[in-house]
């Protein structure tokens, strides 16, 4: 009996501390990094005083937020630019790079025909790309959005396909058995197999698409009324206006952030019941 | 008379391969001169050593690959729905639930969920999953997962069940449940079946028939009936009977391994 107590104390000990370490860890996913983003942002403040650096070289944290504040009607604006942008390339990335790999699947003779291309657009820097695009393109939105495909599909398409050809053999074999067309094979046993390598590639296309939007508009330069957050960082520039160049650069940190956190929520969500990636295991 | 009618219920053929030889890449062959002959109701064991061509045998039935030489013959009508199939994994679909799962074969064919409930509950109860129903595959045991496989392959009452190696993967507690579960689900289902094993004890229990194979090249050797009657339990498997069975299988495997080296 006695053996049995000391076992139970034994476990629920491990219990306890297991479950302290995951009260601690859960805390500090968050007050870390801020309790890092506050001294930095205090050494930074005292960096500036002590050395008595001018603002148009490295303006004070809090003048950074007073032009953010100030400035809010341009930036907004800017960054709506922006954003529209990022999503409805990431919004053709995903539509172009399923439906690629959907033919590609369907197609060897195809996959063979257009993949080293897609590999050759995949590999050549955007912004050896955007000059040319934007000599050809005439609307300027329709060229930042082409750059910023351009960089997003292909880990859509990648890893779409990759997904799509790993399906369970076993499975495969027995949709075989029962007769099932292709549309059906594509429909329950390709596509979920592909969600969570899509669902992979998709916050890597995130990302890639916010940095194929803003080098975009570097390279197109000087626009029209339609400018998005890269042009006022280097308007900014120009103009030795370096807060809201700071206040600009942290909206668009801010916006990637937001696009991960989102679709790392999306993909959860979507694999949550049944993914070894989306499950928690706490030994 | 009962009996009699159980006799020639058992002589009717279901499928034959005649003299089926099967060679991979123009080199290997896999079978040579296949013959088999399967009848309605047999629970027939396909017994031999690794690499001696069982599962090709099991692929060639299913129409996955086609013969080199020789010829499958199905007696009467033959189309997708005649076959069930469990393989050594469950292979479930992990992204769907239990229910989900069974209903597979059904939607393959166009039958939308509620069509096809009750068949999906009933099979569901028979292997004793009955409140699994909205279970994901991750959340059952293996001998668990490999009822929800059987339940899909019997489901929609095909005449002929292939099952390759079912419960190799699984410890020997949950194989011998499983064992004599699967004769239940076979008379309750009224199929037949082609069952492949490694097992010596497993053959004996569960078929009427065992057809012992050789590697290299992989062949049928002989085959063997086992007569004890239907159904068998736990009883069977400790009598002296199942012991002489066993023995008799345990030599001619011997027999035909030491023919092939
Ligand atoms: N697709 C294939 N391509 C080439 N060779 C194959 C193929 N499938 C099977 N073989 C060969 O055919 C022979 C028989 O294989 P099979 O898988 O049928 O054996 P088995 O009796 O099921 O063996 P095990 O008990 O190990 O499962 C083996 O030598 C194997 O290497
Ligand atoms: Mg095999």
């Amino acid at each position: 009996m006695s053996v049995v107590d000391h076992g139970q104390m034994a476990t629920d000990k491990e219990e306890l501390a297991r479950l302290r370490r995951q009260r601690l860890e859960a805390g500090g996913k968050w007050i870390l990094p801020v309790l890092v983003l506050l001294i930095v942002l205090g050494l930074w403040d005292r960096v500036v005083v002590w050395n008595e650096i001018p603002h148009y070289i490295l303006p004070r944290p809090k003048l950074v937020l007073e032009t953010l504040i100030e400035d809010w009607a341009i930036l907004f604006e800017a960054l709506l630019v922006t954003v529209q942008i990022t999503l409805m390339a990431l919004a053709v990335a995903v539509i172009g790079g399923v439906g690629l790999a959907v033919i590609f699947t369907q197609s060897r003779l195809v996959e063979m025909s257009f993949y080293p291309y897609a590999v050759i657009l995949q590999v050549t820097p955007i912004v050896a790309i955007a000059p040319l695009i934007f000599i050809y393109v005439d609307s300027r939105i329709a060229g930042l959005l082409m750059c910023a495909w351009l960089v997003a599909f292909f880990p859509v398409l990648s890893n779409t396909t990759l997904g799509l050809n790993s399906a369970d053999h076993n499975l495969r074999d027995l949709f075989r058995i029962y007769g099932a067309t292709r549309w059906q094979t594509l429909r329950y046993l390709q596509l979920p197999s592909a969600l969570p390598y899509f669902l992979g590639g998709l916050r890597i296309a995130g990302g890639l698409s916010l940095i194929g939007a803003v080098v975009a508009e570097y390279v197109a330069g000087t626009g029209g009324l339609k400018s998005g957050l890269a042009f006022r960082i280097l308007e900014a520039g120009y103009r030795l206006n370096i807060p809201r160049m700071f206040a600009a650069l942290f909206l668009i940190a801010l916006t990637g952030v937001i696009i991960f956190a989102g679709l790392s929520f999306l993909s959860h969500m979507l694999l949550r019941k049944w993914h070894e990636s989306a499950l928690k295991r706490d030994i | 008379m009962g009996e009699r009618d159980e006799v020639s219920s058992q002589q009717i053929e279901l499928l034959r391969m005649e003299q089926v030889d099967k060679v991979f890449n123009g080199n290997i062959t896999a079978l040579k001169g296949m013959s088999l002959q399967v009848r309605q109701g047999d629970f027939l064991s396909l017994l031999g050593p690794s690499g001696c061509g069982k599962s090709t045998a099991l692929r060639l039935i299913s129409d996955l690959v086609h013969p080199t030489a020789g010829r499958i013959v199905w007696s009467g009508e033959h189309s997708a729905d005649d076959l069930g199939v469990v393989f050594q994994e469950a292979t479930l679909m992990p992204w769907a639930t239990v229910a989900q799962n069974v209903w597979l074969p059904f939607r393959l064919r166009g039958k939308v969920y509620g069509e096809v409930a009750k068949e999906i509950d009933d099979a569901l109860n028979l292997v004793g999953l009955d409140g699994f129903q909205d279970s994901y595959p991750r959340e059952l045991s293996g001998g668990m997962k490999m009822r929800v496989s059987i339940a899909r392959a019997m489901v929609t009452r095909p005449r002929l069940i292939l099952m390759d190696e079912p419960f190799a993967a699984l410890d020997e507690i949950t194989r011998f449940k499983l064992n004599n579960d699967l004769l239940k689900l076979k008379d309750a289902f009224e199929c037949t079946v082609v069952f492949v094993t490694h097992s010596v004890f497993e053959s004996v229990f569960l078929s009427n028939r065992i057809v012992i194979m050789a590697a290299r090249p992989g062949r049928v050797v002989t085959e063997l009936s086992v007569d004890a009657p239907y159904p068998r339990n736990e009883d069977f498997r400790t009598s002296t009977e199942y012991a002489g069975y066993t023995r008799q299988a345990a030599d001619a495997l011997r027999l035909a391994m030491g023919e092939a080296a």
